[in-house]
């Protein structure tokens, strides 16, 4: 894939972009926003990494731009700022997701996983399966091989999360901000309990485990190849 | 609904004693002079009827009963406003311009008020009359009147027209003051009305001023200069919180990556990578902390007030519940949700969203196994309480108030993980929403209580 770093702190870039190189994109950089916006409106992306606060152009104007050209690439903001509001800020100025400094990498690449994937959506699905594990979207219900799976509706919404992101890591934050809709960091990590016990009723009793906890990253749930 | 407000303005009840007040000393005064002029009117009248007696008597005296009724039949015949009747012992008129003794009782100076009736044109008119009766020696008497009746007209117009006087403008008094307060009103309305969005957060609202530079607008002008005094505060708040957050962001971000880094490229089970993985974990503690610090800078500066929404406080706690619920579950307490209806309240959901997370994570935390935490929502008299209730061991009474000082942990807590912040970030926003934030005894336990008062004008009633 193809990857624009906007971030004026050139320790930070160079890391991010070492980082996604090896994570195995292309990617091209830049450290003020005038430049940022020359490459991000003369080359295509799939995504973009833009700081919050850049010199010359500021990162929110800079997405209003490129949004105003009819660019809809998907960007994800990078900010140092304290975030009570200014996430929404970020979200209305044209962002796709909000990411406060400092950053766990893993974090960054599972989000900006997600986000090039949603610009791709496959056909609108009402069924979801990973292995043996199918989800009907319609009648709300779970089935893994010939067995009933008996779901909380927030159970359900989790495995459909873990399901619609088959394959890619999901962090604990990305899970909490999307299933829960909280922007805050629990102090118990109140979403393990959560996985442990979804994986109690999809996993258990099973052959193969669908539902892997990725160290240090998250979760994913993942048929064995 | 208009009136009602308009008649409870301070201007209009200054305007109503005002012009009680002034109609009530226009009454005064127009009575008294009309008194006093009366008074010297009748005076006068009475003078000339003494000075006409004393001549007449005087008359009698010299000429007789004869000589005297020459006098006044010479009198009588000339018409005007003098009246003139005298008759002998048994009231039987002898001469004058009266037919007959008038029947009024006279007073005991002898003065008599009485109608009689005139030629006018063709028919008679009724007249009103003030004069004086004198008894002469030989039984004869003689009463000298003058017509008042010019002045009785005046009187009696005087007093019916009085009252409608003093009801005009009264009347009239009153429509100004309705006049004039309704104008205040609309000026201190949108000054209230401004101050209102400003308290709900919009710093940028400036009060409207007049182009008539009158004191509403000196008051509106030094309003906004405090305004912008205090805007400019809020933003320099804002530049040295962001700016805090910007520069030990970027460093502790560095740290992380070089760690991360480091990590990557060691294998996983050599005592070095645990110590990094423990370092990474250490960093992660060190940007809680942070970030717990500054969103309660920013909640206590009321930054966060710009984002407030309407909130239903049972759908929060609700949502926050079924978040520990499991978590509950898994160290054997049970988190009891009391059911309730609707409450909204205006403020910033994020932030109670977390303060209230905060105390239910205490709440299990702190409660042995096989204990209880109850958490309500409930519409008291005095606004609508949030309140979390544990049966651990309880804070004792002298340190409730510690407890929510920054940093501060209780001995019995030291080796539990957490900040120090958490029950700082609940009383900070609870001071963000105006709320009251109180720990009392749930005997035995903790009971927190988050009480949102709900200020007039913060609160949304639900319609319908």
């Amino acid at each position: 894939m193809r990857i624009l770093v906007v971030e004026d702190d050139l320790e930070a870039q160079r890391y991010l972009v070492n980082g996604l190189r090896e994570a195995g994109h292309v990617v091209d950089d830049a450290g003020d926003g005038d430049i940022g916006l020359t490459l991000a409106l003369s080359r295509p992306y799939d995504s973009m990494i833009i700081d919050r606060m850049l010199p010359k152009l500021d990162g929110l104007k800079l997405v209003e731009e490129i949004r105003e050209h009819g660019n809809t690439t998907p960007v994800l903001f990078l900010s140092a700022l304290s975030e009570v509001d200014d996430r929404v800020k970020g979200l209305k100025a044209g962002g796709d997701d909000y990411l406060t400094k400092p950053y766990a990498f893993v974090e960054l690449l599972a989000r900006l996983d997600a986000l090039m994937r949603r610009r791709h959506p496959a056909a609108v699905k009402t069924r979801l399966q990973v292995g043996d594990l199918e989800l009907d979207l319609l009648t709300r219900t779970a089935k893994r091989g010939v067995t009933d799976i008996d779901l909380q509706p927030r159970e359900f919404r989790l495995l459909e999360y873990l399901m619609r992101h088959a394959s890619q890591v999901v962090t604990r934050t990305m899970l909490l901000e999307s299933v829960w809709e909280y922007h805050f960091d629990p102090q118990t990590n109140v979403i393990d309990v959560h996985i442990s016990r979804l994986r109690a009723k999809i996993d258990k009793g099973f052959e193969a485990p669908l539902l892997h906890t990725v160290r240090g990253a998250g979760y994913m749930i993942r048929a064995r190849a | 609904m208009r009136a009602p407000s308009v008649l409870r303005t301070l201007a209009f009840r200054i305007v109503l004693v005002y012009v009680t007040i002034f109609a009530a000393s226009a009454v005064a005064l127009v009575a008294f002079t009309y008194w006093n002029t009366e008074r010297a009117l009748d005076a006068e009248t009475d003078q000339t009827i003494d000075a006409e007696i004393a001549g007449l008597s005087e008359q009698y005296q010299r000429l007789g009963i004869a000589g005297l009724t020459d006098v006044i039949i010479g009198r009588s015949i000339r018409g005007g406003l003098g009246l003139y009747l005298l008759t002998d012992s048994l009231k039987r008129p002898l001469a004058g311009n009266l037919d007959s003794w008038p029947d009024a009782k006279a007073r005991a100076d002898n003065f008599i008020a009485f109608d009689y009736e005139r030629h006018a044109g063709a028919g008679f008119e009724r007249h009103r009359a003030r004069g004086r009766t004198f008894a002469l020696t030989g039984g004869f008497q003689l009463l000298v009147a003058r017509d008042v009746d010019e002045r009785y007209k005046t009187q009696r117009l005087f007093t019916t027209t009085l009252p409608w006087t003093v009801t005009l403008m009264l009347v009239l008094g009153l429509a100004g003051g309705a006049l004039l307060s309704r104008n205040l009103l609309t000026r201190l309305d949108s000054i209230n009305r401004t101050s209102r969005e400003i308290m709900a957060g919009d710093l940028t609202r400036r009060l409207p001023l007049t182009r008539a530079g009158d004191e509403f607008d000196t008051l509106a002008g030094n309003l906004n200069r405090m305004l912008e005094r205090t805007e400019r505060l809020m933003k320099g708040m804002r530049t040295v919180t962001d700016s805090i957050a910007h520069d030990l962001r970027t460093p502790l971000n560095r740290l992380r990556n070089r760690l991360e880094g480091v990590l990557k490229h060691l294998d996983g089970d050599r005592p070095e990578a645990r110590e990094v993985d423990a370092a990474v974990g250490e960093t992660d503690t060190l940007i809680a902390t942070f970030n717990a610090l500054l969103l309660i800078a920013e909640a206590e500066a009321g930054v966060a007030r710009e984002a407030m929404t309407p909130v239903d406080l049972p759908a929060v706690v609700e949502g926050i519940s079924e978040l520990y619920g499991p978590v509950a579950e898994e160290k054997g307490v049970s988190l009891e949700l009391t059911p309730s209806g609707t409450a909204r309240i205006e403020g910033n959901k994020s932030l109670i969203s977390q303060a209230l997370a905060n105390l239910v994570d205490n709440a299990i935390k702190y409660t042995p196994a096989g204990g209880s935490v109850r958490v309500a929502v409930e519409n008291t008299s005095g606004g609508i309480a949030v309140s979390v209730a544990d049966n651990g061991p309880g804070i004792p009474p002298a340190d409730r108030a510690r407890v929510l000082e920054r940093f501060v942990r209780l001995e019995a807590s030291r080796n539990s993980p957490g900040t120090g912040l958490g029950l700082s970030l609940v009383a900070a926003v609870a001071r963000l929403h105006d709320a009251k934030f109180e720990l009392s005894d749930n005997a035995p336990g903790l009971k927190a209580t988050l009480l949102f008062a709900g200020r007039t004008g913060r609160r949304l009633v639900p319609t319908g």
